[in-house]
């Protein structure tokens, strides 16, 4: 479309100047959406560093789109008081656990799925990705119950373990992706050059598929991190993640602004660095491996 | 190593894939299992590699029995028709990988890789990754990984079919260098006739999961059991015709009749099938002898230094090749000569009757 009005607009123009100006004109026009769309995107978040510098009095007392007198204030505060600070370590323990437990179960299972043909293994390989569509709320009275009957309760291994319910599925269909497009002819190449089994797995085949478990290793990351619901049941003071400190806090004093903004600030760096390291191989990791 | 198959049959969800195969290799000897695509060349050897397990039937090794041993215990090497390496490593440790795992020591290791790889040529890449390199050069890696262990059993599976038509001559060529002289037991599985003649050896002529003939190549080549084994064993396939078997002749089923050659007489008369292949059907008389069929010209394929014509007969269809280029108008009718010393007879139900006397003494480019 854009193409055609360029045409319209330079018939006068000889061929090869006219293919020059559209060019120019179609780069500058896709270049202004493109800003356009990456500010209405980053506003928010712009918005909260910008509040997460400022004090509570100015937040409130109007619109300023810079800090007027910057402030690190907020962010000392959450670096200093245990209560702020210990909600991103509890956040960080469960979310690495959850990452790597899921990482232990799943490879196995993925490999399982691309390699072997047994009993219902389509059936069990889709059931696995239902237990995606239920609201983790119903799984939630059942794992309280469980986890304070084993004492797991308030401790970052019962929010790891309720993460996997949904992890370790999406974990298994995303490595199964990555793991069957390796030809199952460079196992059989290794068995019949005298490799075992876990010495084949981890010296040829990780290294083969180290994107999908870098991959996998983010989407993991990704939705243990951002999950509340169970994170802030299951946990009451020991292990309380910083999604329910910021939610908990809320109410204590008035609205601390400034404080809940610089916590979310906080919040958003750690996923933004993980993206940053599977950049290349994120579309892959959302298609579960099968592109 | 002294392979034997003793009916080895395999079924897969009630479809028999491979059905009753008997085979005896014997030390150093060169086999090329020959079939169309789909054909079980591949199951067959996977069977004989032990990466899959027969239905029924046995596998010895040197009188061992050795059918339900997976691959890890058997004296095995594989090349595979995809370009097989491990990525992650480079060419030189890809090639040591099989010797590694023996645990043998380092410097033995270096010798035999370098060694290996200057006979495949490519002692000049060891430093590279395998996606580094060409088609030709990483297959090159994959069969030096296959040599350089010097299993018992080597099984080549259609080994140059992914690479294009000048590396596969060349290789080619160079595998019959590389295999001569060797203890290990060899088998190649190949959809070309070509390949089988070029490679010698023995060839076994595998159909729909059966084995219908096992033999030394030429052997194999002039005296294929029966019409399926003939038309596998020719590139285009052989040329059939429905006709009777008289005192003096065979009668076509459009009037023809073709005079007996010398290896045709004394056959009992009745209906039969015989076979010509399309390098002895020809559109050019070739000598005195010969027999003219009219037949309608469907297609010339020209490839250089020879042409395909694709003729009907009366309702059949045959290939007949001709050397040089010639061109003939769709829908022509022309005369195709048959030499009669060049014919084979089958009977009715395929099986095969006579066969002309003396081997193709020029065997390249003939199948």
């Amino acid at each position: 479309m854009t193409l055609r009005s360029h045409a319209d607009d330079a018939v006068a123009l000889p061929p090869r100047a006219r293919a020059r100006a559209a060019s120019r004109l179609r780069v500058s026009r896709r270049t202004v959406v493109l800003v356009l769309y990456i500010l209405f995107l980053l506003l928010p978040i712009y918005w909260m560093v910008n509040m997460s510098l400022k004090t509570n009095v100015e937040i409130l007392s109007g619109l300023t789109l810079f800090p007027r007198d910057p402030t690190l204030q907020n962010y000392i505060t959450i670096f200093t008081d245990p209560s702020w600070y210990s909600g991103y370590i509890n956040s960080i323990k469960y979310v690495v656990l959850n990452t790597v437990i899921s990482l232990t179960v799943a490879l196995p299972a993925a490999y399982a799925f691309s390699r072997y043909r047994f009993l219902g293994d389509k059936h069990m390989f889709f059931w696995l990705l239902t237990n995606k569509m239920a609201p983790p709320a119903v799984f939630l009275l059942p794992f309280f119950q469980l986890y304070s009957t084993f004492g797991l309760f308030d401790t970052p291994l019962a929010v790891a373990l309720a993460h996997c319910l949904f992890n370790v599925p999406l974990a298994v269909w995303i490595l199964e992706g990555f793991m069957s497009g390796v030809p199952r002819e460079i196992d059989e190449t290794a068995y019949m050059d005298g490799y075992s089994f876990p010495r084949f797995f981890a010296t040829i085949f990780v290294p083969l598929i180290r994107a999908g478990i870098g991959v996998t290793a983010f989407f993991c990351f990704m939705f243990s991190w951002v999950e509340l619901l169970l994170a802030r049941t299951l946990t009451a003071v020991e292990a309380k993640p910083i999604a329910a400190t910021m939610t908990r806090t809320v109410s204590a004093a008035g609205m601390d602004w400034g404080l809940l903004a610089a916590a979310g600030v906080l919040t958003i760096i750690p996923g933004a660095l993980v993206i940053w390291f599977v950049r290349n191989y994120i579309a892959k990791g959302f298609a579960l491996g099968r592109v | 190593m002294t392979l034997r198959l003793d009916a080895i049959t395999k079924t897969v969800g009630g479809a028999v894939h491979i059905d009753r195969v008997s085979l005896d290799l014997a030390p150093g000897s060169f086999n090329v299992l020959l079939g169309r695509t789909l054909a079980g060349k591949t199951t067959l050897l996977r069977l004989i590699a032990g990466l899959d397990r027969p239905t029924s039937g046995r596998i010895l090794d040197d009188g061992r029995d050795v059918t339900g041993r997976g691959v890890a215990g058997r004296d095995v090497a594989m090349v595979y028709q995809q370009f097989i390496n491990y990525p992650s490593f480079t060419v030189f440790e890809n090639i040591a990988s099989p010797l590694r795992r023996k645990g043998m020591d380092a410097v033995e290791i270096e010798r035999r890789v370098k060694r290996t790889a200057a006979m495949l040529r490519i002692d000049g890449l060891l430093d590279r990754l395998p996606s580094q390199l060409s088609g030709g050069q990483q297959q090159r890696t994959a069969i030096a990984r296959a040599l350089v262990k010097e299993a018992g059993l080597l099984l080549l599976d259609e080994p140059l079919v992914n690479l294009d038509y000048k590396l596969r001559e060349e290789l080619r060529e160079e595998l019959r260098v590389l295999f001569a002289e060797r203890r290990t037991v060899v088998v190649y599985a190949t959809t070309e006739p070509a390949e089988a003649l070029i490679l010698g050896g023995n060839t076994g002529v595998l159909h729909e999961g059966r084995l219908l003939q096992f033999g030394p190549t030429l052997q194999v080549y002039g005296r294929p059991v029966d019409t399926d084994a003939g038309a596998i064993f020719s590139d285009p396939p052989m040329n059939f015709i429905d006709g009777i078997l008289t005192d003096d002749g065979v009668a076509l089923s459009d009037g023809t009749h073709l005079p007996l050659a010398a290896h045709e007489r004394g056959l009992p008369a009745g209906p039969c099938r015989i076979g010509v292949r399309a390098n002895h059907l020809g559109v050019v008389r070739r000598g005195d002898q010969s027999v003219a069929v009219p037949a309608r010209v469907e297609l010339a394929e020209i490839s250089g230094s020879e042409t395909f014509i694709h003729v009907v007969h009366n309702g059949v269809p045959l290939v007949a090749r001709e050397e040089g280029i010639h061109t003939h108008p769709i829908g022509e009718i022309i005369p195709v000569y048959f030499d009669p010393a060049r014919v084979f007879v089958f009977a009715p139900d395929g099986r095969l009757l006579a066969a002309p006397r003396s081997l193709p003494n020029r065997l390249k480019g003939v199948a």
